[in-house]
């Protein structure tokens, strides 16, 4: 079984060429049948891999496929080799699952759309892309992936590209994250060029060996390669992109920009999770990057109108958990919460979708309301995800992982108070901004009439999320509730376990109540600010220094203006400069000094004999002059 | 023997610039035919009494009479010497003046290096020539009679007169262009004539 | 004989008409003046060898000036049919009248 691994990123691949090929001739019913079944086999295989995997591991708990050699240049001989670990093993099962599902709500809900095909072609080839990057044997492959995704994210933005709003979300994507590959690409270079192999785990053997704690590579390269991470995962301080993909077709949203493109990130720091510890500066960077941006995203969140938008800044803002989690030294906690996430916020995007379709294409929250009786079980799946998301205790998914990197965050070695309420704070304001969209879009009085309800391909994957929402976090429990450790178990052979710190007191039982408790009171909050006495904070919401700090987090803190102020202007101003373009005068250039010379030379075709006889005699006496005065 | 080829020497030179600035053709002639005599003078006192035979036979005799038959077949009269008159312009030297004079302080240049006192002087005689000629220089022979003969071939048949009409072609074109010219002419007249 | 005449001297007259006869060839403007200045060229090349066999005592010197006389006896021939054929066709002697290159 574990031979057909091959095919998990093969079959969506051939979906994607079958479509791309000879998709025109095939009627709508083909089209779905193979972009949904593409992606559903290859979700079977995974699993039947991993669960060939678990049962009877190899020695080194991992399994090499290697398919063929890519190049070869000298030493440098890099294999289309894919790795199968505990790691790559839940990337590739959440990965498929998740993508299947949302493949078959697609069905449904781009029926109308008349690119069909070239959605499904295109979906096909991301989730062919995101396996190969997550199954990738050596960094040059999981880059071939990296680039492949970030192709098929602008693709997807700018879905329908007939609007330049649409074009220009995709044009911001794809610039930002390159500026991120590209560092990425350098780090990849350097660690090729000190270690001498891409290959993942013989490169992180040497690593340790040869780098020592701290040493100037070690965090050359971990810089680099954070960046790269930084990029995809839409962080501090490359975020700008993210909200603007929202132009994109929900079912792009919900799979690239929630559960799979932008955890890449995470993924390539847990793969390299050597590289990170030996550098311990930038682990810490790490740490802060994610505590900084969940708490900026987290405040943007709160008073963004439309409902997308709310949802993508949650998503960089839970990612900042992720990233938070990866700086403390939890890796196996950052898996779980990425796991966790992908299936709760794929959920709410799924069921957000629903809403904007049955409203008309309606955005806006504040003009939404009452749909609870007019959508009950989009309401009850979308109230299942927002509860997992704001880590409501028990009873979701979300609170385990959450929980988890909350108390890693404060317990770690390398873990600080600081980061800790951070965290909690951004738990506060996560609950906050979920339920104001929960309370603002399917409680209160019915704004629009909903003209469409969803049929079955849009209900199954909503009840199938909101499931494993609920029911996904019990393979991982605290002490105190069980303690029940499949998922560290299983990660136990790939990534290192976290280190608890000595003299920092606290048992997780207390450090839970405390989160638990500060979510429950920002629900409270929620509740009395949208639902029970919105008049009151109306005039609040009005003040001028609490309506200007509505508008600076509604920009995003105003990254958007810095770039444009800093990198945009310098540039635009340096092209209308160089408006006579400077290269291309030094080309003319050469082409204007050969005509002169022409026209000089041509000058010495005079025709008349006594001209050239002056010539030869001038020839002779500097020829003479030449021998004469050599010596 | 020494002040024969100094006197010769001069006499060359000047009848040299006599000849390079001469306004008659005829008289420019003459000023070589001088230049060439004075000349052989100086290959007689070098030793070589053949070559200086040579150069009066051949060149004064035979290549400047070649030049004065056709001095005198263009019939240039008074009319050229005006003209020479008119393109002799002073500035006219200026240019040619300047590189000759850069040449000439080159050759100087180089010649004043190694100065010996001269050897002696052996006659030379016509029968050593002709044994050299006839000996190692065989071949040189053998192409300068080609070489005369090339000459030859030329000259024929860039001397040929094409107006008696015995040249198909040539003369055919000629015809042709006379009968244009003298048709235009007509025509001119036509009002008049016809 | 006597001690003779060094053969720089003979050298440095053979240059002195050498570069007289250049002048004459870029100078005149006349077809006819122009050959001649180009005998008088050939003419100092010739005794140029000469002074050279005198020294060494060999007739090679000789035998060059020969064969300069030879090229020189072919070159006036096809030389003055040319001024003849020039003189036919642009009716003048000027030797700048058979351009027709503009520079």
């Amino acid at each position: 079984m574990l031979s057909l691994l091959w095919l998990v990123p093969a079959l969506p691949l051939l979906g994607f060429l079958v479509l791309t090929l000879v998709g025109f001739r095939l009627p709508r019913l083909g089209v779905a049948v193979i972009g949904v079944g593409s992606v559903a086999l290859s979700c079977i295989l995974a699993i039947l891999a991993a669960a060939s995997l678990l049962m009877a591991p190899p020695a080194s708990h991992s399994y090499t496929q290697i398919l063929w050699t890519w190049l070869r240049v000298g030493s440098f001989a890099p294999e289309i080799a894919l790795t199968l670990d505990p790691l790559s093993l839940v990337m590739i099962v959440v990965v498929t699952f998740v993508a299947a599902l949302i493949h078959l709500y697609s069905v449904e809900f781009m029926a109308g759309d008349e690119s069909f095909r070239r959605f499904f072609a295109y979906m096909n080839l991301f989730v062919a892309s995101m396996l190969v990057l997550v199954l990738a044997d050596n960094l040059l492959l999981l880059y071939l992936g990296w680039e492949g995704v970030g192709l098929c994210s602008y693709l997807l933005i700018g879905f329908w590209y007939k609007d330049p709003v649409n074009v220009a979300a995709a044009n911001k994507a794809f610039i930002v994250t390159r500026v991120g590959d590209t560092a990425m690409a350098v780090g990849i270079f350097l660690l090729f060029t000190q270690l001498g192999t891409l290959r993942i785990a013989p490169l992180m053997g040497r690593a340790a060996e040869q780098w020592p704690v701290g040493s100037g590579m070690a965090v050359a390269a971990a810089a680099l390669l954070l960046g790269g991470a930084v990029g995809k995962s839409a962080q501090l301080p490359l975020q700008t992109w993210l909200p603007d993909a929202m132009a994109g077709p929900t079912p792009v949203s919900a799979l690239i920009h929630a559960a799979t493109m932008v955890t890449a990130g995470v993924y390539l720091i847990a793969r390299t999770n050597v590289l990170f510890t030996l550098a311990p500066a930038v682990q810490l960077v790490v740490a802060v990057v994610g505590a900084a941006t969940l708490l900026l995203a987290g405040c943007s969140a709160l008073v963004q109108r439309d409902i997308k938008r709310v949802l993508a800044y949650s998503t960089i803002s839970q990612i900042g958990y992720m990233f938070l989690a990866l700086g403390v030294g939890a890796w196996s906690a950052a898996i779980f919460h990425f796991m966790t996430h992908a299936f709760f916020k794929a959920l709410l995007f799924l069921g957000a979708g629903v809403v904007i379709e049955a409203l008309h294409d309606e955005h806006d929250i504040y003009k939404m309301g009452g749909l609870r009786r007019q959508l009950p079980l989009t309401f009850w799946t979308f109230l299942i995800g927002s509860a997992s998301l704001a880590a409501l205790p028990l009873v979701t998914a979300g609170f385990y992982s959450k929980d988890l990197i909350l108390w890693q965050a404060w317990s770690s070695s390398i873990g600080s108070a600081w980061l800790w309420a951070a965290g909690v704070l951004g738990s506060f304001l996560t609950a906050v901004y979920t339920f104001r969209v929960v309370f603002l879009t399917f409680f209160g009085d019915a704004k629009l009439q909903v003209s469409k309800k969803p049929g079955m391909a849009i209900r199954i994957p909503l009840v199938v999320l909101a499931v494993l929402s609920v029911v996904g976090g019990f393979v991982e429990t605290p002490r105190f509730l069980g303690h029940a450790s499949l998922f560290t178990e299983l990660m136990r052979t790939t990534l290192p376990a976290a280190s608890e710190a000595v003299g920092r007191a606290g048992d997780e039982l207390t450090f839970d109540i405390i989160a638990a408790s500060v979510m429950l009171v920002g629900i409270y909050l929620a509740y009395l600010v949208f639902l029970g006495s919105p008049r009151r904070f109306e005039d609040v919401a009005r003040a001028p220094s609490v309506a200007a700090l509505r508008r600076f987090w509604f920009a995003g803190w105003g990254f958007d203006w810095l770039y444009d102020r800093v990198l945009v202007q310098p540039y635009v101003w340096i092209a209308h400069r160089d408006r006579n373009d400077v290269i291309d005068q030094s080309y003319r250039g050469i082409a204007w000094l050969a005509a002169a010379s022409w026209r000089t030379l041509s000058r010495t075709q005079t025709g008349r004999v006594r001209w050239y006889a002056a010539g030869i005699a001038a020839g002779a006496i500097i020829i003479l002059a030449i021998v004469v005065f050599r010596t | 023997m020494t002040s024969a080829f100094y006197v010769s020497g001069v006499v060359a030179v000047l009848a040299t610039i006599g000849v390079v600035t001469g306004r008659n053709a005829v008289h420019a002639l003459l000023y070589l035919i001088a230049s060439l005599f004075a000349l052989a003078l100086v290959f007689f006192t070098l030793g070589a009494p053949f070559a200086a035979a040579l150069e009066v036979i051949i060149y004064a005799g035979a290549i400047v009479v070649l030049f004065v038959f056709v001095v005198m077949m263009l019939n240039l009269g008074p009319k050229s010497v005006a003209q020479e008159r008119e393109w002799l312009r002073p500035g006219v030297w200026i240019g040619p003046a300047v590189l000759a004079i850069t040449l000439m302080v080159e050759l100087g240049f180089i010649l004043s290096h190694g100065r010996r006192p001269g050897p002696t002087i052996r006659v030379v005689g016509p029968t050593e020539v002709g044994v050299a000629l006839y000996g190692p220089y065989m071949l040189g022979v053998e192409m300068a009679s080609m070489l005369l003969l090339a000459g030859l071939l030329g000259a024929y048949h860039l001397g040929r007169r094409h107006r008696s009409g015995t040249d198909a072609v040539d003369g055919e074109e000629t015809r042709r262009g006379e009968a244009r010219l003298l048709e235009t002419t007509a025509g001119g007249q036509k009002g008049e004539d016809r | 004989m006597t001690a003779a005449v060094p053969m720089e001297n003979g050298l440095l007259l053979a240059a002195v008409l050498f570069v007289l006869g250049l002048i004459g060839v870029l100078a005149r403007r006349d077809i006819v003046f122009v050959l001649m200045s180009i005998e008088v060229m050939l003419n100092a090349a010739g005794l140029a060898f000469i002074v050279a066999g005198a020294r060494w005592h060999q007739p090679d010197g000789q035998v060059m000036f020969l064969f300069i006389l030879a090229t020189a006896a072919a070159e006036v021939s096809v030389g003055l049919a040319f001024v003849l054929e020039l003189h036919h066709r642009f009716k003048a002697l000027d030797v700048d009248a058979a351009s027709e290159m503009r520079g």
